[in-house]
């Protein structure tokens, strides 16, 4: 029985498809998303090398493809949404094949957890917390010299001279002694049949030509001409464009629809009940939101979320009154603020916030008589295989993900519960799979939807001694857990999630009696997600602006105070000098025009194994209007694969956190979210950009992350320089002007 | 039935005249390089030249583009602003301006029509150009930069 036969006899209906859900499957996805360091080469067997129209190729590893065209293709096992890893990827793999970066090309790799893995997830690929060059270095490394050393092994072979007299650089094969010379491509069916080498010997850093270097991102001439292909770009042969009609608050359920009107719409082609709304099917995208327009829908609202923003916050501020589970504890702090001489009190609220990438959610499937396929920019590969899988009573292998770019996601595609995949893969099996489904969420389903960063509240208090020592500090947090109901639950510790207090629970100062706790309210009904930095987002900007506090009050510089608590911690000290040092740190800014108040702030914040820190100067005007003019950022990722890239990064994430500092908020009332589009949930423009400059630490260390370590301190450190204009400290997120009157 | 003038060509659509251009070009065209994103006209990923001037292809109604000469960012390379969109393309490409690249062709959209009516657009002139097209990878500052590159070149 095929899968479209099944469809045919089972006719599911909403109430039905709720329920079906294979747990032995959640749990193995569960066990196995432990933090487990493997590091391996797969494919370790030579694949079967296909036949294709270019003739027979070299395959030596998952990772790599050589054609008889002298063509190099890297197999990119992450997602590119724009963070640079196609390149970095291809980078490190073609450093240790002695590539020329002009044959390079890369391709999304299949959706196959064997091969693919994240290799510090344990067995699923996906791309996330900043690990894909982390984890691919070695891989990718081994990758290419495996390939190196078989196009080595068979010019020995084919020139008959030692493998030891052969050289290889930019592409091409040569043998000095004889003069013999060959293009990859020339070699590489005979390099297809040498043995597997055992060992392969990977390049010390002073050999590298590329790692460190500039090369040209592998995905600007298709993303300048508009020809790369996103999701929302997929055209299939007989597709329909869904839009669908989602229920006006987190939880309600469809009661009735009637479709009459929309039936009448031109290019409508059907609408379905699915378990998240109704669907309306069209031959485009206008048609199906026109058909939408014209649905009738009522909903069953009580079973829906009812609550809003100022509840959920009261809420917060009086769990915060009792302490939570305890995150971490050092020394005795009871003892230390019963004592202390100065007790400062700081409480601070983050609101929820969109991911809001510029292309909203969407996913092609087709469901054919042996399997589902799927088109979609992909973060969680095995999760959304799995759960579609599952859905279809399918084994994974029989899902085929297509790899394309997103056009953003900032951790949104990463859906914990392949939400937006299953809806789309729901809605085909609603028509019977009689025809490929493109599922398009327009810009106020993305922002109403749901999935946000979750919202927060911080209490901290820091004692300081008779000395004007800092001796005392406790950090106080309550909001929702992001893992509790993910298959990463099994990264829970004692009921505390780690993306709850990264940042605040690893606070770097050294100060000896030290309290972090944490309240995790489990009946809010707001869903919420990894939003780019996650647990850094609001724990960098509660810590670092509140030290700030601290040292003003101790009368202290930042930047010194800073630097005497990180003594055992050299990385963040490293950039927090440089930063200081490349943005003047203790000269005095120049004045603005009259009635202008100038100030310059600082922050430094560890995400991902990444330190960065930087120096913020803004303008505040007398109306309280506000200029942030520069950020001085220095970073410590490691080696930095791409150095231009790790620059672009930083300054994207300069625009990335100052859209949530001065703009960003999910608000709901009576449980509606009350954002919708770019009027009111507003994102920084190019007039509003500060100038960006960004230092690069030299490092020998293995890579860490890049694509969020940037964002964190902006926001603190804006904030700081804020506090040093006008004396301001701003506690409640996103900033209000009006609190910045002069 | 309306008739367009797209990228020099004309083709006559079937789509009822109130139909935004972005989905004709999008969906009846695949002309996919020009982006949705808001629908309403706030983020310019749909940006298109229309008699040379840019405009937001999700808000313009095809009966408003009919009779004139319509240039999206698979033409705009060949069109009267050839020159300009070659620069333009490639002062992207040399500091590579892009990221996620969504938004890239609305903003090379605005960025030639900017070059074409002011060959030496000072920093306010930028923004005033391109205030319009919301990048969320925040890649203003190379944005920026290409634009005057491109300038640099075409001077």
């Amino acid at each position: 029985m095929t899968i479209l036969d099944k469809l045919a006899a089972e006719p599911t209906t909403p109430s039905q498809e709720a329920h079906i859900e294979n747990h032995s499957r959640r749990r193995f996805l569960q066990g196995v998303a432990g933090l487990t360091l493997a590091i391996y080469l797969p494919g370790g067997a030579r694949a079967a090398t296909p036949a294709s129209s270019t003739g027979p190729l070299f395959e030596p590893n998952a990772f790599l493809r050589i054609g008889v065209d002298n063509s190099v293709t890297v197999i990119a096992k992450h997602l590119e949404m724009g963070q640079g890893t196609h390149t970095g990827l291809a980078t490190v793999l073609a450093e240790e094949l002695d590539a020329a970066w002009e044959q390079v090309k890369v391709e999304g790799a299949p959706a196959d957890a064997r091969r693919y893995n994240n290799l510090l997830w344990g067995s699923v690929q996906g791309t996330g917390g900043s690990t894909a060059m982390a984890n691919s270095w070695e891989q990718m490394r081994r990758a290419g010299a495996m390939g190196r050393a078989m196009l080595v092994g068979a010019a020995a072979q084919k020139w008959r001279v030692p493998a030891a007299g052969i050289t290889v650089a930019d592409g091409v094969v040569s043998h000095p002694a004889s003069g013999r010379r060959a293009t990859f491509g020339e070699l590489a069916q005979a390099a297809a049949e040498q043995p597997l080498p055992a060992e392969v010997r990977l390049k010390s850093p002073q050999e590298f030509k590329l790692i460190g270097r500039h090369v040209p991102r592998k995905d600007s001439a298709e993303k300048v001409k508009g020809t790369a292909i996103f999701t929302q770009d997929v055209h299939l042969p007989g597709m329909l464009t869904a839009v669908v009609a989602h229920p006006p608050r987190f939880g309600a359920r469809l009661k009735r629809f009637d479709a009459a009107k929309t039936k009448a719409v031109k290019g409508v082609v059907d609408v379905v009940a699915v378990p998240s709304g109704v669907a309306v099917l069209a031959k485009d995208t206008w048609s199906a939101r026109k058909g939408r327009d014209a649905l009738v829908v009522e909903w069953d609202e009580a079973s829906g979320y009812q609550g809003s923003s100022e509840n959920i916050f009261a809420r917060y501020r009086e769990m915060a009154q009792k302490p939570g589970s305890i995150a971490r504890k050092d020394g005795d702090p009871e003892a230390v603020f019963a004592g202390a001489a100065k007790v400062l009190k700081a409480a601070y609220d983050f609101p929820y916030l969109a991911h809001a990438a510029m292309e909203p959610l969407d996913c092609v499937v087709k469901l054919s008589a042996d399997g589902c396929e799927i088109w979609n920019g992909e973060q969680m590969q095995t999760l959304d295989q799995a759960k579609v899988a599952e859905l279809l009573g399918l084994e994974p292998e029989q899902v085929k993900l297509h790899m394309l770019y997103a056009g953003g996601s900032f951790g949104r595609r990463a859906s914990k519960h392949a939400d937006y995949v299953l809806e789309a893969v729901h809605i085909a099996r609603a028509i019977g799979g009689k025809a490929p489904v493109k599922l398009v969420w327009l810009r106020e389903d993305d922002m109403q939807a749901g999935y946000y960063r979750p919202a927060f509240h911080h209490v901290l208090e820091a004692a300081i001694d008779a000395e004007g020592r800092l001796l005392g500090w406790r950090h106080r947090l309550v909001g929702q857990s992001i893992n509790a109901d993910s298959p990463m639950s099994g990264l829970m510790k004692d009921g505390i999630d780690l993306t709850s207090v990264e940042g605040a629970a690893t606070l770097p100062y050294d100060i000896p009696n030290l309290v972090v706790d944490l309240h995790t309210p489990q009946d809010v009904g707001v869903p919420v997600l990894w939003w780019r930095s996650v647990g850094s987002t609001h724990t960098a900007y509660s810590t670092e602006a509140f030290l700030d506090e601290v040292a003003a009050a101790m009368g202290q510089d930042p930047v010194r105070l800073r630097l005497e608590l990180l003594k055992k911690h050299p990385r963040h000290a490293a950039v927090l000098r440089l930063a200081a040092e490349k943005a003047g740190w203790g000269t005095p800014l120049p004045p603005g025009k009259p009635g202008e108040r100038r100030g310059r702030g600082v922050a430094v914040h560890e995400s991902f194994r990444s330190c960065v820190a930087q120096v913020a100067e803004v303008t505040v005007q007398a109306d309280g209007s506000l200029k942030v003019d520069r950020i001085v950022a220095a970073v410590d990722c490691g080696i930095a694969i791409n150095p231009d890239n790790v620059r672009s990064q930083v300054e994207g994430s300069v625009g990335f956190a100052l859209s949530a500092l001065l703009y960003g908020a999910i608000t709901l009332e009576g449980g509606q979210v009350q954002q919708s589009n770019f009027h009111d949930y507003a994102l920084l423009r190019i007039n509003e950009m500060p100038e960006v400059e960004v230092h690069i630490l030299a490092s020998a260390a293995p890579p860490t992350g890049i694509g969020e370590p940037g964002v964190p301190p902006v926001a603190p450190a804006v904030a700081n320089a804020i506090a040093a204009a006008t004396g301001k400290r701003l506690r409640r997120l996103p900033i209000d002007p009006a609190e910045l009157k002069a | 039935m309306p008739t367009l003038d797209i990228n020099g060509k004309p083709i006559r659509v079937d789509e009822a005249p109130d139909t935004p251009l972005l989905w004709v070009l999008r969906d009846t065209l695949r002309l996919t390089g020009t982006k949705y994103s808001c629908g309403m006209g706030l983020c310019g990923a749909c940006t298109v030249h229309v008699d040379g001037q840019p405009v937001r292809s999700c808000i313009t109604p095809i009966a408003a583009a009919a009779g004139k000469k319509i240039v999206t960012i698979e033409g705009v390379g060949e069109s009267r602003a050839a020159r300009v969109a070659q620069a333009v393309e490639e002062a992207w490409r040399r500091l590579d301006v892009v990221q996620c690249g969504y938004c890239q062709p609305g903003q090379i959209m605005s960025a030639v029509a900017l070059l074409e009516e002011n060959p030496r657009p000072t920093d306010a002139d930028i923004d005033a150009a391109m205030a319009g097209n919301l990048c969320r990878c925040g890649t203003y500052v190379r944005i920026r930069a290409a634009i005057h590159e491109a300038a640099k070149s075409l001077a």
